[in-house]
Parts: structure tokens; sequence; C-alpha cells
């Protein structure tokens, strides 16, 4: 029975505690996320007016585009930034953002050395507010932000691309996360299933606990060669702190918060995700029951510091990147 | 938050569903099964004229006793018009009057007919030999022309009317049968021709019997008297076949007119027809007689309404098979319940043709989508174009199978236009995005999530229960719910989690 060989039975995931996209969907999507407040985390642009009021660093706002009249006077918006990032405010999956890198003479050079006109980047919005990127396609609105300057201490973990760090937030507490590391083979986005590798994060210190690409365990970065058991994640408080912060903001119970680390501005927020994925139980080797069941017994109302101090306190985990040193150097 | 009151609304319905199936079981002895029945075809036929403002007459011939059809029960509606039935050597009339009448009027007359093998048709005398009124000069001669060269290579009445039929409608129709022609229809041409070489022959107008069809006229056959074995013969009048087909039924036999209006305008009669089995005893039986609260039924409702239920109420099938694939199975598909409409359309293409024309299509829509993707359009115009690309490929496509011969190739247009040009649109994007991979996966999805809805949907068991019973629809909604309520893991899941389950057996 060789084709059975990737199968497993379903108890042994219920061991595990593996939540399927049933339970996700019924359990604590639809018990903790209402809908009315789904605009909040769809459109960035709301996403990121209301960061500012709470507080949660973002990105810096460099201007929208509503209208194609108003495609028209981008280039005017646009003068006097080196680098920025158009994307639709009400895009999904990472569709339709635009990175440019540099501007150099009326030239806008993406970071994989493509050199765009004004014309090419008058365009794209055009598609943005046409909705060619948004859900349903109805129309949207293109948000212009400034390039994050990306924290140096990470670059060698990936190729081309951000890598940017998910943090499962269930009722106000950080319960998982893992950071999406851009390679090749997913042609430097961060998406798990094009072949990003995804670090599982210890919520005590941001350490690596185990790297997976393409669902199979991996111990270095499949390009740069850099072994990931030495990846800790900078001013992780911070970011957990922020994180957590964004359950008071949006009212969200179950919640998926994109950070990035700032060289000068330490972590961020990039964007929220009302239906975060499953992958992150792959990347933890963990399933998030048993996590989810513990906070759903916590009471209501603890302020944000004293939440990351029980998650850190009760999700701390060893490293299976430094467990066994001489097997993983062995397979690296 | 309890789940008292959604367990309670799914254990009233499948109640009320098994109820109601069993109530219609039992007291109308409709069988769970579809088999060991006699199958009943309800025609409905309606009448639409404008009336001109005084005394209307309206006369409709209708069909009787005939080999393999039996008349069960017949009746009208008509509000206000006086009705008669009259019956003479020709076949029997229905005869509407009434004394004024202004604007549109509808009369509606059904008739269920039983299915009987062994029904033969009464005893049959020729008919005198209507005097034949005499061709003008040329058309004398082509029309003897014709006649003569029939006649010479027949040798009865029947081998002359085949040869007088392919003579003016086959390949063979020479300069002769094309100048008749320009004085009369083919139909009663060749029994005027063949009245004029003294073989007893009329025009009959027949309904081709098809499940579920709406809005059918009639169409002309040919019927000639073979004297040696004293019965009529019927004639394909285009092919020249002989013999009648096991579905069609003959409305009018005298050669006289099907529908005559007095005192109306734009008079014209429609047929729509349904089958359906019933237990040989309960054929007989008329049983509407008895509608009851408890008895309310879409069995009820006037055929042509009913023709369109049964497609409807197999719907729910099909949303059952993709609420079941998609939350136990995990299969992806493009567009939650476009397999349906695909499924539907499959019905009527049958599914090769429909699986061979849906990929036809839809890949020569990427093609052209493509192209459409450079021009840079914004999002509905694009869509639209799609949608006009899709009727573009369907009409040559069939236009292409019908040059081939292909008349199964014709069906393609059952399929849903519209939900095509979203599929290709949507199929599109995802190609830019995520690469072809995807869009096999979530395609094939799609494809193979039709092919098990038409399955399920095509069982004649399923079609049975869901137009006979309409308390499953009560069961299957309870079924979706309770799917809706699973927080079970899905059948790929369990492939897709297998890695972690792996370490822990290491370890």
């Amino acid at each position: 029975m060789s084709w059975l060989k990737n199968w497993t039975w379903p108890t042994r995931l219920r061991d595990k505690g593996i939540i399927g996209m049933n339970r996700r969907n019924i359990r604590y999507i639809g018990r903790y996320n209402s809908r009315r407040l789904y605009p909040l985390v769809d459109d960035k642009l709301k996403t990121k007016l209301l960061a500012q009021r709470y507080g949660i660093t973002t990105p810096e706002l460099i201007g929208t585009v509503t209208t194609q009249f108003g495609v028209k006077h981008i280039s005017e918006m646009l003068s006097g930034h080196s680098g920025f990032v158009i994307k639709p405010a009400k895009g999904s999956g990472g569709k339709g953002i635009l990175v440019i890198e540099k501007v150099q003479e009326g030239i806008f050079i993406k970071p994989s050395g493509v050199s765009l006109s004004i014309e090419d980047i008058e365009r794209h919005v055009s598609n943005i507010l046409s909705g060619l990127y948004s859900l349903g396609g109805s129309p949207d609105v293109a948000v212009i932000e400034t390039l994050i300057n990306f924290d140096e201490s990470l670059m060698a973990y990936t190729y081309e691309g951000v890598p940017d760090i998910r943090v499962i937030v269930f009722k106000g507490y950080p319960v998982m996360a893992m950071m999406r590391l851009s390679t090749a083979a997913s042609d430097g986005k961060a998406n798990l299933h094009q072949g990003a590798v995804g670090v599982g994060l210890n919520i005590a210190t941001g350490a690596a606990l185990r790297g997976v690409q393409f669902d199979r365990p991996c111990f270095s970065h499949p390009d740069t060669g850099h072994d990931l058991a030495s990846l800790v994640v900078p001013q992780w408080d911070t970011l957990l702190h922020l994180a957590a912060g964004c359950y008071e903001m949006t009212g969200l119970g179950y919640l998926g918060t994109d950070m990035v680390l700032d060289r000068k501005h330490g972590p961020m927020l990039l964007e929220l995700n009302a239906r975060p994925g499953l992958a992150i139980q792959m990347t933890n080797g963990e399933g998030l029951r048993r996590r989810l069941d513990l906070i759903e017994h916590q009471p209501d109302g603890v302020p944000v510091a004293e939440r990351v101090a029980f998650a850190q306190h009760h999700f701390a985990r060893q490293s299976e990147l430094v467990e066994t040193p001489d097997t993983s150097s062995a397979t690296a | 938050m309890s789940r008292l009151p959604f367990y309670l609304i799914v254990g009233l319905l499948l109640l009320v569903g098994i109820a109601a199936s069993v109530h219609r079981h039992v007291q109308f002895e409709i069988p769970w099964l579809p088999g060991e029945q006699r199958q009943v075809w309800e025609i409905e036929a309606v009448i639409n004229f404008n009336a001109q403002d005084g005394p209307v007459q309206v006369d409709l011939a209708l069909p009787s006793h005939q080999a393999g059809y039996r008349v069960l029960t017949e009746n009208t509606a008509s509000s206000g018009y006086g009705l008669a039935y009259k019956a003479d050597e020709l076949g029997r009339q229905a005869e509407w009057t009434i004394r004024n009448a202004a604007g549109s009027q509808q009369l509606y007359y059904s008739v269920q007919m039983l299915v009987s093998p062994d029904a033969r048709s009464p005893v049959q005398t020729p008919p005198e030999l209507s005097t034949v009124p005499p061709w003008e000069s040329p058309y004398d001669t082509a029309a003897s022309q014709l006649i003569d060269r029939a006649w010479a290579r027949s040798a009865n009445n029947a081998t002359f009317a085949r040869e007088l039929i392919l003579d003016i409608n086959g390949e063979r129709q020479g300069e002769n049968a094309r100048l008749l022609l320009t004085q009369e229809q083919p139909s009663p041409l060749i029994v005027r021709l063949l009245n004029q070489a003294d073989v007893h022959a009329r025009e009959v107008s027949g309904l081709l019997m098809e499940d579920g069809r709406r809005r059918q006229t009639l169409s002309s056959w040919i019927q000639v008297f073979d004297e040696s074995a004293e019965t009529w013969t019927l004639f394909n009048p285009t092919t020249g076949e002989q013999g009648k087909p096991d579905n069609l039924l003959l409305w009018e036999t005298g050669g006289r007119a099907v529908l005559e209006v007095q005192g109306g305008t734009n008079s014209r009669v429609t047929f729509s027809m349904l089958t359906h089995y019933q237990p040989a005893s309960a054929a007989v039986r008329n049983h509407y007689s008895d509608d009851t609260l408890l008895n309310f039924s879409i069995h009820s409702l006037p055929l042509e309404e009913q023709a369109l239920f049964q497609t409807i109420l197999l719907i729910p099938i099909g949303a059952l098979v993709v609420v079941f694939l998609r939350v136990l199975v995990g299969v992806k598909t493009s567009g939650t319940f476009m397999p349906v409409l695909i499924a539907l359309a499959f019905i009527q293409t049958t599914l090769l043709t429909g699986l061979i024309g849906f990929l036809l299509i839809v890949a020569m829509g990427l093609i052209i989508r493509n192209y459409l993707s450079y021009l840079n359009l914004l999002l509905v115009a694009r869509v639209s174009a799609v949608i006009i690309t899709v009727i573009a490929i369907i009409s040559i496509f069939t236009v292409i199978a019908y040059r081939m011969g292909l008349s199964s190739g014709l069906t393609v247009t059952f399929f849903p236009m519209i939900i095509l040009a979203w599929t290709i649109e949507r199929m599109s994007i995802l190609w830019e995005e995520e690469g072809p991979k995807q869009v096999l996966v979530q395609g094939g999805g799609s494809l193979l999530t039709a092919v098990l809805a038409f399955l399920a949907m095509n069982n004649p068991w399923v079609r049975h229960i869901t137009f006979n019973f309409l308390g499953v629809q009560f069961i299957l909604m309870a079924l979706i719910l309770l799917l809706g309520n699973y927080t079970g893991y899905r059948l790929l899941e369990l492939r897709r989690f297998k890695p972690i389950t792996d370490e822990e057996k290491s370890s």
C-alpha cells in the first residue's frame, strides 16, 4: 500500500492538536471574528489609519490614489521619495504589490533590477483602481507608503524579498509565530506554498524552532546557505506587544498579524489577516489546539503586557535546530 | 452558545422530510424505485391568439388511441368558454366557443397518454381519394415526369412513396422537383403527387416526445395506405424513412388543420411534455381529484412549470455534492457552485461531449484572454469581451460540429456562457499569479466536482426520488446543515499535515 504512505490518520492529527480548515472556520473565525469587523483588516488603508490612532507603528504613508484622474498626479506625489511601495488597499495574498527600491533620473528600479518608467507606474496604479487585484474585482484604492529599510541582521536569511513575521493572536494573546523567508523558488515572495521557507519561532525568545520548505524540514536557507539555528528575531518583546495590541485595535479574536523589522523604527505592522492560514502549524511542528484551548479559559480584559508575559511563559519551547547539533550539521 | 436549536432544526427537517416522503409513498403508491412501472406522458397544449372583440370559435385537433399510446385522461382550462368534444371518422376535435372576447387569449388542453406497446390503432379504411386539382403548364409535365420516374423504380405503394420523397427532398432532387417546390411546400407536394398517382396518402401532424421539453411544435409526416396490408404506413417527409419512431405521437391524422380559430388573429399552439412513471394500477386512476393541503405538490402545477421543476429540484443534489467535496474532502474548485451549472449543462449535452466541449471552450478562451491581458482593459470591459469571445467560440464549434456531421456537438450551446466567461477570467488570473499548476489543480477540481455532480443528478433513481418526493428536499437541507457544522479534518488534510505526525514517531 505505497500510496497510503503519504496519508495519516485523523486520530494522529487530533493527538498532535492540529486544527483543520473546518474547525478553524467554524470554531475560531466564525465564533471570534465578527463579520462587521472584517473591513478593518481587508482594507489596508483602514488598518493603517486605525493603527496610527492606536499608536501601532506602520510604514509611513506617502499618499493614496482614489480616482483614475488622480493617477496623472502620481509623479508629483512620488517626487522626493527614493524608495516606495504601491499596494492595493483591498488586495489579498500579496497580489498587486509593487516595490520600487530607488529612483534614478525618472527611472524606477525594482529590487530585482528591472527598471520601470512613470507610465508603467501609472498603469499599475490604474489597474489597482479598476480592481484588478482586489477581492471580487471591486474598485479599489492605491496606497503608497515608504519602503521599509529592512533590518540587516536578518538579511542573510532571505533571498531578494522582505522576510515577514506572522504572529497568530488569539483573544489578544500571541499564540504562535513564524517567519517567512523568501527563496529563489518562491520568486522573492514570502508565500509558503510557492516555496518560501517557514521558520517556527519560539514565542518566549523569538529564536528559530525549526525550518520547513515545501512541508519538509530544512536546516539552512536553500539559496544563501545560512544556518537557520542562529536566527533570532531582534526586539522580540516589542514585536509581541505590537501584535497583541492589534486585538484591542480591531476587536477580532482570531487574528493573523504580519510584522516586519525596520532598521530605524523597529517592528512594524504590515497588515492584518482575519483568516490566517494553518501552515504555521507545519512550521512550528505543533498543533494550535492546545494553546487555543488554554487561552479560551483565560478571563477577558487582561492588559497587553500581562498577556504577552503569559504567552511567553506558557508557550516557551526548545529549538529543534540546536537540540541535536550533530544530525543537523550532517544534514545541512 | 448552545447548539441545541441547531440540532432541533436539523431533527425537525429530517422528520418532516421522512414523514412527507413516507406519506407520499403510502398514500399515492409511488414506489421508491423507478422500475416496474408504466410510463405516462403528460402533454399540455397551449393555444394563444388575439381575439378581435367578437364571437370566437376555436377548433383543436385531439390525439386518439393509436399504436403505442393510449389516452388516459384529458382536461381543459378555458375560463368563460363553452367547450364541446366532437368526433368523426377523421379524428377527434375540441371546440371552444365564446360570444365576446377581446385581447390576448390562452386556452389549455392537457392529456395523459399511457405508453403501451401492445396498443393497436383502430381499424382503418382508406378515405376517398380527394380530387387532385390539375397542374398548370409547365408544372404538369414536371409532376408526371417525377411520378413516372419514381413509379418505374418502385414495386408497391410504400416504395413508390419512398422514391418520391427522395426525389423531392433527398440528394437526388432534380430540376422537376425544384420547379414544383416553388408552388408548394414539400409535404403537401408529396401528398398531392401521391394522390395524383392514385395512391392514398395524407399529411399528418405528430409530436416528438422528449422529456421535459417546452414550447414544442408539431412536425409534419406523411401516411401512405398500403392496400395489401390494409394499414397506413408512416414516412418521414425529409428523409423518406419508413415506419413510426417510438417517441412519435400522432396528434392529427385526418388531414385537417390542427388549429382553426375564427374571430382571432396570431393564433398558435405550443406543446409541453413530461414523462413520469406510475405503478400500473395508479396509472389508470386519476389521482388529482383529492388535492388537499397535505398533498401540496408541484404535480398540481401546469406541465410547463413541472418540466422546469424537474431540473430545479436536482440542483440541491448538485449542491450537496459540492458541499461534500469541499467540506469533507477539501477539493479546490474555481467558483463555488460553478461545477453545478456545468453539471446541469452536461445533462443536456451528455458527459463525453460536455467534457470535450468544456475543455475546448476554456482552452480557447484562455488563449484569447491571454491576449486581452496585453490590452490592459478595465475589468468589466475585459470580462464582457471574454463573454463575447465565449459566444464566438461556441458558435464556431457548433458550426464546425454540424459540418462534420456531429449532431451532438450542437448541444454545446447549453453551456452557461456568463459562467464560462468568469471561469476563464478566474483561471487566467490564477495562471498569472500562481502558475499553471494551480490552474490544473483548481480546474481539475472543478471538473471532477462537475462530473460527480452530473453522475449524481443524472442517476435515474435520484431523478425519480427528487421529482416524486418533495420531502427529500428537507432531508437534503438537513444534511447540508449538518455538513456545515462539521469541524473535523478534511480528507486532503490527512495528507497535508502528514509530515508533522512523522517526527513524533522518530523522536
